[in-house]
């Protein structure tokens, strides 16, 4: 099922994240995936997340559509060229994955395996393109392809909390013109920041998921305030976290910091997408706190 | 080494505003630069009525010596909506870095040489991709600016202005965006979508 179709259908739509093993050995995730986001509309599976290697995003997607979910395939451009990402876009649309998130990839720099090439043939803006040109039936080369041409619900990233929110505003309008349908963010933790940003990217006309991550603790977010590109954690949940390190180790306390934002954004916005983090078990429990 | 080639007329035509100060250096030893087909440009804009003063000269990657000929040529650089810049991209870039509040336009590619590669250390770089974009993006070089040499604008890893990658960097998206906004040229951040072509130096190299 393509997202956008609820998307039209004026749906509110949910999805979370998860991050494939470093290993093969996949069962862990799909069961998980099966008994904490069998109730949600779609799970994203991310490509190498921080440039650390792992099992595929492609094999994972895979495995959960086999398992009766609906998969987001995660594509980043870091890893590689034009060739090999059209090649797993048409392998994709073989596995009857029909949603696709297409992101430029963090740095090869910042993960585990930091002398390894970055690649960058491509980028968020360029492999959109891309996406769009094969839908048509032909490649990126000009080449036309054989047979009927695959076609996805085709998403990207935006960072309403940015500190360039302009840069991200102009970034996000080229993803617009490149065929990009709908809006994943990054984390928020400042709602006025997101309504305003939304306040200027409704001009876009697309639909926008808020990107939500459960805090689990102040040390975590002390540790994104510092490291982690357009996440900010304000003081007072700082404060709240600290306040009763139990309560906040048990996921009490980022569960009611996630369902405030949650409830508060859910006006300005056409859907939420949770990245868990490993806390994929709290995700049926912060639904039920934001009133989804 | 590196060699400049003139961009192909239709890019130009696309690129140009309607009055432009065309800027031409012909070069350093290291740099093969089309005379001939850069004086034939030149002509045409003049006759056209496009040009608003012309200055032929050679190592603008000077900062100092650049600034004093931009200087006395000031009242003909102020008439133009933009100056043709006909050098390789670190000569492009240092017009760009002397110029407040003008816009720059490349009209020559840089494509890479086998061998020497200059003398002037500079703050400027440039990739010789062989497909120049500063024209595009405000005289700051996409290639050599953005740590993923990303064409297409800013990714999501500036942190407070700064590289994902190198914290004592500041992200070159932004000095784009900035130097775009002073310009009044934000308009052209909705260009079509860049494709890199990874043939173009081998292509002009034949």
């Amino acid at each position: 099922m393509k997202i956008t179709e609820l998307f039209d259908r004026g749906e509110f739509v949910v999805s979370a994240e998860v991050g494939p093993p470093k290993g093969f050995h996949i069962d862990g995730l799909i069961e998980g995936a099966k008994a904490h986001l069998g109730g949600i509309t779609a799970v994203n599976v991310t490509d190498n997340q921080s440039s650390v290697m792992r099992l595929g995003s492609l094999a994972t997607c895979k495995a959960l559509l086999d398992a009766g979910l609906t998969p987001i395939y995660q594509l980043t451009c870091r890893d590689r060229n034009r060739i090999a990402l059209q090649s797993d876009i048409l392998s994709a649309a073989m596995f009857g994955i029909e949603n696709i998130l297409c992101l430029t990839g963090d740095h090869t720099r910042l993960g585990d395996h930091p002398g390894a090439k970055p690649v960058f043939d491509l980028d968020s803006v360029s492999l959109l393109h891309t996406v769009c040109r094969l839908e048509s039936g032909v490649d990126l080369g000009g080449n036309p392809l054989v047979g009927e041409p695959p076609k996805f619900a085709k998403g990207a990233v935006v960072s309403p909390c940015s500190d360039s929110v302009d840069a991200q505003l102009a970034k996000m309008e080229r993803k617009v013109l490149a065929g990009c349908e709908f809006f994943q963010t990054q984390a928020v933790f400042e709602p006025e920041k997101f309504i305003a940003f939304m306040e200027r990217a409704k001009q876009f006309g697309k639909p926008v998921q808020l990107g939500v991550i459960i805090p689990k603790g102040a040390a975590m977010c002390r540790y994104m305030n510092n490291n982690v590109a357009g996440v900010h954690v304000p003081d007072e949940m700082l404060n709240e976290l600290a306040a009763d390190k139990e309560r906040a180790k048990a996921g009490i306390t980022g569960v009611e910091i996630a369902a405030r934002v949650i409830r508060e954004c859910r006006p300005y916005c056409q859907g939420v997408h949770i990245m868990a983090l490993g806390w994929e078990a709290k995700v049926p429990a912060l639904l039920e706190q934001a009133g989804i | 080494m590196l060699m400049t080639k003139l961009k192909p007329k239709e890019e130009l035509q696309s690129l140009l505003p309607e009055k432009v100060f065309i800027l031409q250096c012909h070069g350093c030893g290291e740099v093969s630069f089309p005379e001939r087909e850069a004086d034939e440009l030149t002509r045409e804009l003049l006759d056209a009525g496009r040009a608003t003063g012309v200055l032929t000269t050679d190592y603008i990657c000077n900062p100092e010596n650049l600034s004093l000929r931009l200087e006395r040529r000031k009242a003909m650089i102020d008439e133009a909506e933009g100056v043709l810049v006909l050098s390789c991209g670190v000569g492009v870039q240092t017009v760009s870095g002397a110029l407040d509040g003008k816009s720059v336009y490349a009209g020559c590619d840089t494509v890479r040489l086998p061998g020497f590669q200059g003398v002037t250390p500079l703050e400027y770089d440039c990739g010789q991709c062989g497909q120049c974009y500063l024209s595009l993006t405000g005289g700051i070089c996409p290639i050599t600016a953005c740590s993923k040499s990303l064409v297409n604008g800013q990714c999501g890893g500036a942190k407070n202005g700064r590289c994902e990658v190198d914290p004592d960097m500041e992200c070159g998206w932004e000095r784009i965006l900035r130097r775009l906004e002073a310009v009044g040229r934000l308009d052209v951040l909705k260009c079509p979508t860049q494709i890199r072509n990874f043939a173009a130096d081998a292509d002009a190299s034949r």
